[in-house]
């Protein structure tokens, strides 16, 4: 179900000493089915703009629409809006409290009143999709490495069926391995679920390599939206504002620099590989 | 003499079931073969679970080795009268920046190691303001810790090790909870506390980019020492290093693709400057 | 909402409370409370107000900022004003339906209000202008003679001032584990008292299990930088009197003298 957020600010301790707008005049459009990037450094507002879109957070003004509704209208279900629109916070296995995996996971839909089996149903579903078997289901929380931690505490967002997943730095901490299949596993999900997700992220290279929209926000307002490519292309101010690059687009642009016919939008080792390769080839015909 | 030796080291700890019966004997650390050179830079790679935070502990007599030795400037950290001594020459900085700052105001954090140690009051501030003017954070001296951005916590907490005058610094994945401008500073204030003090450091991390400044890679998997050399003969093995679950920066990624493409280019590259470079010739 | 709570929220400044000994400033908050339940007269609440507020004036601390300590206790002194009101005999000022408010009750609930009030800026005063561990650190040193009967002075004093230094960290992450089980649709709010508490479970377990390994990283920390207890140990910070605390020594026993004597001339 699409979003829409319109003209949202946010400030915080509002008439006080510490008075500070952590969004300022917001406005949004998600679509359904994308897969979206957020990028912004610690403090930009890019936290509490995610808590914004399930309600956890109450604009100080401007209006956000789910699926055609405000949410800020009288009467209207914030629970609901929370099953839709799933939040992965940072360190999720941090909220682990029950006996075993099987039961934390049920945790999620049985607040929404459905009925056992209904629960118990989703919530196996929801271990397969984070690829975690039967053997789990009655290990405690506990006994768990941190990558598989991490992913019982997204399954327990999955088993709600949201139509909106967002994943606060889903990989902060874990290893290189275990980031890439989480990674991965988001990726496969969004693509045969058909649902959004959007990514906070610090890492430009996986930004990079997994979204379609990449929005940059910055002291509060949104500094670009728009494709990898293209966001990317901006990388001076990117700079400026504390962030970067994928090190590959620094490649290929200090190649332009010195003077080589190559085209400067690639943003992963891949299509890197494969505009230095054309590139040398034009060159060769020259020489 | 190096100042961190091991021989055969190795730490078990068990785990037990319900009924309080051992399940299973874990070996963390399993036959550990270690040279560290006073003033080098020495990097511990691994996935989680490989067994690099229990071979730091074991440097700072944290935990005590169930096997094989151990020698921290000469000092076997298994002797009990030693514990003391090997803390104050190996310093510890470990992961969560909020668990380790045990003061509430910058200064009084950074003096509460030379407080330990039993410093006389004037020789303390003096540590004090020289390790924090060392990590550039002497301008937060009054702050509160909680107000504070990660990676100056982090700065603060290697700050505290600093002021007990430490020939050793161990930090077990300093820059796992920050974000990348953090991470920069911390590793900055790393490499500096390197080459201008002569401190020797161990940094253990998953992070390739902060690999490439060491004078030594070490890659561990499963309690043992797998891989061991300079970051370019580390980085130069590329699928080996995806086996033991780690990566390489992305531009040695690149630079390896396109030399399995054919492009002329060497064994192993570090830097954007240095693939630019080699490109260019 | 958990961040208004100032209390252990220490305000870095240069002031000269600042800089003051922490025992004069225990001992000083104690007279000012006392000074506040000795009388009941208007003229000795006027002492008290100008006393108080020279205090705040010369801390430099905000005013905003002390202010923020009194929003936390605005329920319980919102009941005592109540209870005061009803609860008091005497003349009946006026009624609503069958509850009569009495003048005594009004001038009762008025003083406890001001008394509430004062009470908590006071205290405010003492941790805003002293880090939690320079008051462990008065608290250690002004209970020392206790250790020659083995009170564990030093622990109990390292213990508070680690205390303090985690109740933010505890809040922040009270708050951050609420959300994260909000975003999955518990609930904390409706339902009668056994379905509150239920509810708590979700949000209690995490935070004890989170409070153990903080305590754990924690204790290992301060090993690993050499900590064994009081024995050995140097101060970075050793508490020595200067002539300012002896100058406010000297203020502080006018004030109580001031009020004492304002509480039996004057009348009102």
């Amino acid at each position: 179900m699409s979003m829409k957020l319109k003209k949202v600010s946010y400030v915080y301790s509002e008439g006080d000493a510490f008075e500070k707008k952590a969004l300022d005049e917001i406005s949004l459009e998600i679509p359904d089915g994308q897969f979206i990037g957020i990028i912004g450094h610690t403090g930009s507002g890019k936290s509490t703009l995610i808590q914004h879109l399930n309600g956890l957070l109450r604009a100080t003004s401007g209006a956000i629409y789910y699926d055609g509704e405000n949410i800020y209208q009288e009467g209207y279900d914030m629970r609901t809006l929370r099953s839709k629109v799933g939040l992965v916070f940072q360190y999720p296995e941090h909220q682990l409290f029950e006996v075993d995996v099987f039961s934390d996971v049920c945790f999620g839909p049985k607040n929404l009143g459905l009925s056992k089996e209904e629960v118990e149903e989703r919530a196996k579903k929801a271990l397969t999709q984070v690829g975690l078997d039967e053997s789990y289901y009655k290990k405690s929380p506990f006994e768990l490495s941190g990558g598989q931690k991490r992913r019982v505490a997204i399954a327990g967002i999955l088993a709600m069926h949201p139509q909106v997943l967002i994943l606060d730095e889903p990989t902060a901490g874990l290893d290189p391995k275990g980031r890439d299949e989480i990674l991965d596993q988001v990726a496969l999900l969004q693509k045969e679920r058909k649902i959004t997700v959007i990514l906070v992220s610090h890492s430009m290279e996986d930004v990079a390599r997994y979204v379609d929209r990449i929005i940059v926000v910055n002291d509060g307002k949104i500094l670009f939206d728009d494709t990898p490519k293209q966001v990317f292309q901006h990388y001076k101010e990117l700079e400026s504002v504390g962030l970067a690059a994928p090190q590959v687009t620094y490649v290929v642009k200090a190649l332009k620099e010195k003077g080589w016919d190559i085209d400067t939008t690639a943003t992963t080792v891949e299509e890197a590989k494969e505009a230095i390769l054309l590139a040398i080839k034009k060159r060769e015909k020259i020489c | 003499m190096g100042i961190i030796e091991a021989a055969k080291l190795a730490f078990e700890y068990k785990k037990y079931d319900e009924n309080g019966e051992v399940e299973e004997t874990i070996r963390a650390v399993d036959g550990v073969d270690l040279d560290v050179k006073k003033g080098d830079f020495v990097a511990v790679l691994g996935h989680n679970g490989s067994g690099k935070s229990t071979l730091a502990k074991q440097i700072n007599a944290i935990l005590t080795p169930t096997d094989g030795t151990l020698y921290v400037d000469g000092m076997d950290v298994r002797d009990e009268k030693n514990i003391w001594d090997v803390r104050k020459t190996a310093g510890m900085v470990f992961q969560n920046p909020d668990n380790q700052i045990i003061g509430t105001v910058v200064e009084e954090d950074v003096g509460f190691g030379p407080e330990n140690m039993g410093i006389p009051t004037e020789e303390i501030w003096e540590r004090v303001e020289e390790s924090l003017k060392s990590v550039g954070m002497w301008e937060y001296r009054k702050n509160s810790p909680n107000k504070l951005s990660g990676g100056q916590k982090q700065r603060v907490a290697i700050a505290g090790v600093v002021a007990m005058h430490p020939k050793c610094i161990v930090l077990d994945e300093p820059t796992a909870m920050l974000d990348p401008n953090g991470r920069k500073e911390v590793i900055r204030a790393v490499r500096a506390l390197n080459q201008v003090e002569k401190v020797t450091a161990i940094l253990i991390t998953h992070y390739m980019e902060e690999v490439i400044y060491a004078d030594k890679v070490i890659v561990m998997d499963d309690g043992k020492i797998v891989m061991q050399g300079t970051p370019f003969e580390i980085f130069a093995q590329v699928d080996t290093l995806k086996k033991y679950r780690l990566d390489v920066p992305q531009v040695t990624l690149l630079a390896h693709e396109l030399r399995k493409a054919g492009v002329d280019l060497p064994e192993c590259v570090l830097s954007t400057e240095e693939l630019v470079k080699a490109l260019c010739q | 909402m958990l961040r208004d709570i100032t209390l252990g929220q220490y305000y870095p400044s240069d002031s000269v409370i600042h800089k003051m000994d922490p025992r004069v400033k225990l001992f000083g908050t104690i007279v000012f409370i006392i000074s506040l339940f000795l009388f009941q007269k208007i003229s000795v609440y006027v002492v008290a107000t100008l006393f108080l507020a020279a205090v705040i004036m010369i801390s430099k601390v905000p005013f905003s900022f002390m202010v923020k300590g009194l929003k936390g206790i605005f329920v319980l002194m919102m009941i005592t004003v109540v209870f005061n009101l009803f609860l008091t005999p005497g003349t009946t000022a006026f009624a609503i339906r069958k509850l009569k408010v009495t003048w005594e009750g009004i001038r009762q609930a008025a003083f406890m209000a001001v008394r509430l009030t004062y009470l908590i800026l006071g205290s405010s005063v003492l941790t805003l202008t002293t880090t939690p561990n320079n008051l462990t650190d008065g608290l250690e040193k002004a209970l020392s003679p206790l250790k020659v009967i083995k009170v564990p002075v030093h622990e109990i004093s390292m213990m508070m001032s680690i205390a303090l230094r985690f109740i933010p960290i505890l809040l922040d992450e009270t708050d951050k584990i609420m959300k994260a089980q909000m975003a999955r649709c518990a609930d904390f709010e409706s339902g009668g008292l056994i379905k509150k508490a239920k509810s708590l479970v979700p949000l209690l377990v995490p935070l004890f299990i989170s409070a153990f390994r903080r305590a754990n990283d924690l204790a290992m920390a301060m090993e690993a930088r050499g900590y064994r207890g009081g024995e050995g140990r140097t101060k970075m910070k050793p508490l020595i009197y200067k002539k300012r605390d002896h100058v406010a020594y000297v203020i502080l026993l006018t004030y109580l003298v001031c009020i004492i004597a304002t509480g039996n001339i004057i009348a009102f």
